[in-house]
């Protein structure tokens, strides 16, 4: 498995990095952990003549944490999310996402920036971004502009990004709110079979807000926000997880795989989102 | 495309390579640079025998070009121990059986060394966890884990008897 | 002489037979110095690589090399066309059908070679096989062996559809072959006439064998020398030079085989693949050395299947359980070319010890080989010769007996298995069980984990499941199997015609130190240090002073190879009869110094002692130095000997697994809880070797069991080409296993031992799949197939209205 040649570029600056861009356009791609790209590219399914390394952009990486705002730079990479205590004080479901996200060598060199830009519907964190209503941070050569995470999936692997962008901030408030991301998958280094994203707040023994995301149940993330209403205002009792799991199940939409066929996809998420609601629930 | 001087330290040796930007690390560590513990095994970044350590993390040199690794810090198996002075987690596999066919092994070594150093007192769920980014078909890891928990053990008595 | 070692520090220091000695080979390993196939870097050595064929079945309209040898760089690029004038574009399989070696007019299986490029470098090899165009003109593809018995369209064209095959008449253009054994009609009128009878159809899936290290070679013909080297992934490197031999035309002496380090096997690696005979070419044209490598996908895809099989059986009972017939039928897919590794004899393999442990008076088997359009291999994945599929299709029929009977399923064992008295015990299809006493070890493996304990509980929880207060239900998964391995007499095991003895030479040096020599070749094993134990126990020199070798086939001696657990029970017993024909030698020379006659002396552990003077001594060191050193008269100088051995019957080990473990029924998760694997594989050479050869094999059976798979859609496409979809587990997976054991030695090994390498997977599948199965029993299951992957176990559920 060996890719075809290219054209290596390491910019120290994101100016840089936009210039190939611009110059070559669909012919170049960013690199940045490179363990979803670099396979494609070794099985010769993506073809990439220009490859542009982020790893020398100083102002892509780590994590800042203002007030109650969380800014993490596209190249932080998973191991770094994990090890990251005030990251996990000012919102744990990061860590724990971040936990179940392939395995230790990948979490090493696997970033957010390219688990989110890659619109992999396998990839875990662009459902859990939705479920924070994270804002991605783009920047191109003449504009900056910031997209909310919940309309930035198009279609598997076709994002809202541009091709003379780069994806380079993402930020979203910090929550406390009780918080699960349920994932189950066929061993370590699997995607998901089927995963979910749950955070909820909890007023007076009831629902104050809660938010629902989903990952590899379709070809894009998927938030829904009928369950996220159906909990609100509920004890969070059986019935309203009931309703709020069958709600999620209409936005879904999963395809056969190696994974299981359809029937068994449907029936494993109301399962694991239900799983994800008690966890978040007991924890708000 | 354009061949480039690559230079990077390995196992505390400053080296330098001429190669193609599409040549991967493990390739480069291993048939260029002479450092044939590292192994291919998946070429996919699943089974963790082409592990390295660079730059303080473990990486699986199969899905790294070598350019990537332009300036880095990597030490591979070789770097662990010498023959006369073997690493106390080289010493621990072969003391509890921890290897069979040794493929995997050097990876291996390489990720647990890495592992006691972020966590020199690790459980067995942590020992477990930890290396689950490293197949082994023969072992069916027990005596792996058995070898890393041992190691963890001498290198903390060994720390208590230096203090 | 004085000596101030006590008898029990010199058996200590030998090392030998029983003790855990730490393993020699480990030094190199653990240091990342190990000598594998892709460690290998001769000067001027060209890459090959395939171009394979995207189609499961198309005919092969045109190949045009242009852009690929226009590429800098390219040196060759061959095609079946180049290898016509040398006879070397098909090649015999080992069980006697031929094999194209590159596509020859179409190709028969997605992944099939049909091209091979030999460049400079893996790069531009890599480059070059994107530019070699193929057309292909699709066909219809055949991936069921059941459709592809009714089909009209003939895979294989270049067979006459009315000739006989490799193994007699063929019934259709699509089948291999009919083996029979056994007796048909009277097992059917047992069946017939019997209280209660069960049947069951099973398929046991299409897997893969998976070493971490891939296939792959170095070939390199010395023009100057005319000789031949080929180093490679070689599990019988002697039967690999010889094929090598009569394929090329080159004379054997002029060919060198070497196995170097091998990164595991498990039966990947027994068979000769396109990729060495085409490496071997290109190297004769080229006049350099030419590596090949296959990657991951290349090796899944197209190297070495194991299993497919689907098995169809009945088994009649009395009331009172005792087993009286047991009819078996498989349709076995062997997929394009038949190229199973099984001796010539046996088409199928040992399925015909498919009646177990168990005392069944009469049985038959009829096997139906049959080609589809899927890869070629039906090798033996860490078992010996099909033994896995017999001892799943016996320990899945007992269960569904049990069922039937609604009757408990270790009691149903109990009564039903050979007893100790019985041995050597006839077997109603044709073996002869050496030695076992499983009773024994039955009892010590229920009491160990608790048996009744384990019921009760389980018998708790389908209670509490059926009240609704738990989703997770408890399955204890049981299996007791008879191994068959050590392959075998030449009397009835050959592969090509090359009989299956194995072979050990040894050296002592003047100052008492050895080498030795054998005709196996370790791929993990530890044969290092196993055989010099058995050694060292044979001569009297410390394990630490023998060297082992093996794997070149100029310095060894002809053996058929490591696989079928067949070290230990052939070539360890090569090595015990070379050490005794050193002793013999010893024996003499010590008499003639002791000033003594022959039988006067004796051996005790590492010296000749006079009888009943055993302060009167020669050590074996002093000895070897008096053999090369001393003229004796009446004797040769030196302490050599050879062995050539040929077993007198295959060895018998056996074991009895006890898996614990939870099911999550709404998400299909299991959760092992405990697995207990008590193994009787005779004397033990080195229990620490022995216990990491169960653990791994145990680990291998999960994985096939619980989700190890090749899947084809109807296309013919490959769904597991890469880790991601094919089930290795990792350490996270893999529960602890408790292990124990009882020792009942072989009586015809040498030293009674019975090898042990496979054993656990053997016995582990059935044993993870039990687990699974009895989970459900108690909801009305009564069989369902491998692999239990998560769905496979949720749609368990779901069909037994669970979810409801």
């Amino acid at each position: 498995m060996i890719p075809a040649a290219f054209e290596y570029y390491r910019p120290s600056d994101i100016a840089g990095a936009l210039s190939v861009l611009a110059e070559h356009g669909d012919d170049a791609r960013v690199l940045a952990g490179g363990h979803s790209l670099i396979p494609m590219m070794k099985l010769r399914m993506a073809d990439v003549p220009h490859l542009i390394d982020l790893q020398d952009i100083a102002g892509l990486k780590g994590t800042t944490i203002d007030g109650g705002t969380i800014t993490i730079g596209a190249m932080t990479t998973q191991h770094e999310l994990i090890n990251d205590d005030a990251l996990f004080a000012a919102c744990p479901i990061i860590r724990e996402a971040a936990l179940q996200i392939a395995d230790p060598q990948v979490r090493y060199m696997g970033t957010i920036g390219g688990n989110v830009a890659n619109g992999d519907p396998g990839n875990d964190m662009p459902g859990l971004m939705q479920c924070l209503d994270a804002s991605f941070v783009l920047v191109g050569a003449d504009r900056t502009r910031t997209v909310k995470a919940r309309s930035f999936y198009e279609a598997a692997y076709v994002t809202e990004r541009d091709d003379e962008e780069i994806l380079t901030h993402i930020t979203f408030a910090a929550s406390d709110a009780g918080f699960a991301y349920e994932k189950q998958k066929r061993k370590i280094g699997d995607y998901a079979t089927a995963a979910s994203a749950v955070l909820i707040t909890k007023t007076a023994g009831k629902v104050s807000t809660a938010s629902i995301a989903m990952t590899n149940l379709s070809d894009v993330p998927v938030l829904s926000e009928a369950a996220a209403a159906a909990l609100v205002g509920t004890t969070c009792d059986a019935a309203a997880v009931k309703v709020a799991v069958a709600a999620a199940l209409e936005d879904i939409d999963p395809t056969e795989d190696n994974r299981g066929p359809v029937a068994f996809k449907m029936h494993l998420a109301g399962i694991i989102i239900s799983r994800a609601i008690a966890r978040a629930w007991s924890r708000a | 495309m354009t061949k480039q001087i690559v230079s990077m330290t390995v196992n505390g040796e400053k080296k330098e390579v001429l190669a193609e930007p599409r040549e991967l690390l493990i390739y480069v560590l291993r048939e260029k640079m002479g450092m044939k513990g590292p192994h291919v095994g998946c070429e996919t970044s699943h089974c963790g025998a082409c592990t390295v350590e660079i730059d303080g993390k473990s990486v699986k040199s199969c899905t790294m070009f070598a350019a990537q690794a332009q300036g880095a810090q990597i030490t591979t198996i070789e770097g662990l121990g010498s023959p006369d002075n073997l690493h106390v987690l080289q010493e621990n596999f072969k003391e509890h059986h921890g290897l069979q066919c040794g493929y995997c092994t050097p990876g291996m070594i390489t990720r647990a060394h890495r592992l006691l150093i972020e966590n020199p007192n690790p459980t067995e769920e942590d020992i477990r966890f930890g290396i689950a980014g490293n197949i082994c078909r023969c072992t069916g890891y027990q005596n792996i884990v058995k070898s890393i928990l041992s190691a963890a053990a001498e290198i903390n008595a060994a720390k208590e008897a230096a203090q | 002489m004085k000596d101030e070692v006590t008898r029990d520090e010199r058996v200590s220091n030998l090392k030998g037979l029983g003790c855990s000695r730490k393993r020699v080979e480990d030094a190199r390993f653990t240091q990342g110095k190990g000598n594998y196939i892709d460690d290998m870097n001769l000067p001027g050595t060209l890459t090959g690589d395939f171009v394979r064929s995207p189609y499961a079945h198309a005919r092969i309209k045109s190949i045009n090399i242009d852009a690929a040898m226009a590429l800098d760089g390219v040196v060759a690029v061959l095609t079946a066309k180049d290898l016509e004038p040398l006879g070397l574009h098909w090649m015999p399989t080992l069980a006697g059908d031929k094999q194209m070696v590159l596509a020859d007019g179409k190709v028969l299986f997605q992944g099939q070679e049909v091209a091979f490029v030999v460049a400079s470098d893996r790069y531009i090899a890599s480059d070059a096989v994107e530019l070699v165009e193929v057309e292909y003109e699709e066909l219809p593809v055949i991936v069921d062996p059941f459709k592809s018995m009714q089909s009209d369209v003939v895979l294989r064209e270049d067979l006459d559809p009315k000739a006989p095959g490799a193994h007699g008449p063929r019934k259709h253009h699509n089948h291999i072959f009919t083996w029979e054994v056994g007796d048909e009609e009277g097992t059917n009128a047992v069946i017939d006439d019997a209280d209660i009878v069960a049947e069951e159809s099973m398929y046991y899936h299409r897997t893969h064998p998976c070493p971490l290290e891939p296939c792959g070679c170095v070939a390199s013909m010395d023009k100057v020398n005319g000789k031949l080297t080929l180093w490679g992934t070689f599990q019988a490197p002697h039967v690999v030079r010889t094929v090598a031999s009569l394929l090329s035309g080159i004379e054997e002496h002029n060919i060198r085989v070497v196995s170097p380090d091998i990164g595991g096997g498990f039966g990947n690696k027994v068979g000769v693949y396109p990729g060495y005979i085409c490496s071997i070419v290109a190297s004769i044209v080229t006049g350099v050395p030419v590596k090949w490598v296959e990657d991951r996908m290349e090796n899944l895809m197209s190297t070495a299947f194991a299993r497919d099989y689907w098995m169809k059986g009945k088994i009649s009972a009395t009331k009172e359980g005792k087993i009286t017939g047991l009819h078996c039928h498989v349709t076995a897919d062997h997929g394009a070319f038949d190229a199973c590794a099984d001796p010539t004899k046996f088409p199928a393999g040992f399925m015909n010890i498919c009646t177990g442990s168990y005392d069944i008076p009469i049985a038959y088997l009829g096997v139906d080989g049959v080609y589809t359009n899927k890869a070629p291999g039906g090798v033996s994945y860490r078992c010996s010769f099909r033994v896995t599929e017999a001892v799943y299709f016996i320990e899945r029929m007992i269960e569904v007996l049990a069922i039937e009977m609604d009757m408990d399923a270790a009691e149903l064992r109990r009564i039903n298995f050979i007893k100790k008295e019985q041995f050597p015990y006839n077997s109603a299809l044709g073996w002869e069980y050496d030695s076992g006493d499983y009773h024994t070890a039955w009892d010590k493996a229920l009491k160990a984990v608790d048996y009744d304990g384990l019921r009760k509980e389980q018998a708790e929880r389908v209670a509490a499941f059926k009240r609704g207060e738990t989703r997770t239900i408890m399955g204890i998964g049981l299996s007791f199997f008879t191994e068959i391995v050590g392959a075998g007499p030449v009397k009835n095991c050959d592969i090509l015609g090359m009989g299956m003895f194995d072979s050990c030479e040894i050296r002592i040096h003047p100052t008492g130190s050895a080498v030795a020599r054998l005709g196996t070749i370790s791929q993990g094993q530890g044969h290092a240090t196993t055989f010099a134990q058995i050694l060292a126990s044979e001569i009297g020199i410390s394990a630490e002073s023998i060297t082992i070798e093996e794997g070149d086939t100029d310095t060894a001696p002809y053996g058929l190879g490591t696989y079928g657990s067949r070290s230990t029970p052939v070539a360890g017993a090569a090595a015990a009869m070379a050490g005794r024909k050193i002793r013999a030698k010893a024996q003499m020379i010590a008499a003639y110094l002791l000033e003594v006659h022959d039988d006067d002396v004796e051996f005790d552990v590492d010296r000749f002692v006079i009888k009943g003077a055993p302060e009167r001594f020669k050590t074996m060191g002093e000895i070897a130095y008096a053999a090369y050193n001393q003229a004796i008269p009446g004797l040769e100088p030196g302490l050599e000997a050879v062995s050539y051995y040929d077993p007198p019957n295959m060895t018998y080990p056996f074991g009895a697994y006890v898996c614990v473990m939870d099911i999550d029924v709404d998400t299909g998760v299991p959760t092992i809880n405990r697995f207990y694997a008590l193994d009787d594989c005779g004397t033990r050479i080195n229990p620490m070797v022995i216990e990491g050869q169960i653990h791994g094999g145990l680990t291998e059976a999960l994985a096939v069991a619980l989700g190890q798979e090749i899947a084809y859609d109807d296309m013919g496409n490959h769904k597991n080409a890469t880790l991601m979809d094919f089930f290795l587990p990792t350490a996270w997976e893999v529960p602890n296993y408790e292990t124990d054991f009882t020792v009942t030695p072989s009586p015809h090994h040498p030293i009674g031992a019975k090898g042990v390498g496979e054993s656990p997977h053997v016995g582990g599948v059935p044993c993870f799949s039990n687990a699974v199965q009895d989970a459900f029993r108690p909801f009305g299951n009564r069989h369902t197939n491998m692999p239990h992957d998560h769905w496979r176990i949720w749609k368990t559920a779901n069909d037994l209205g669970m979810h409801d």
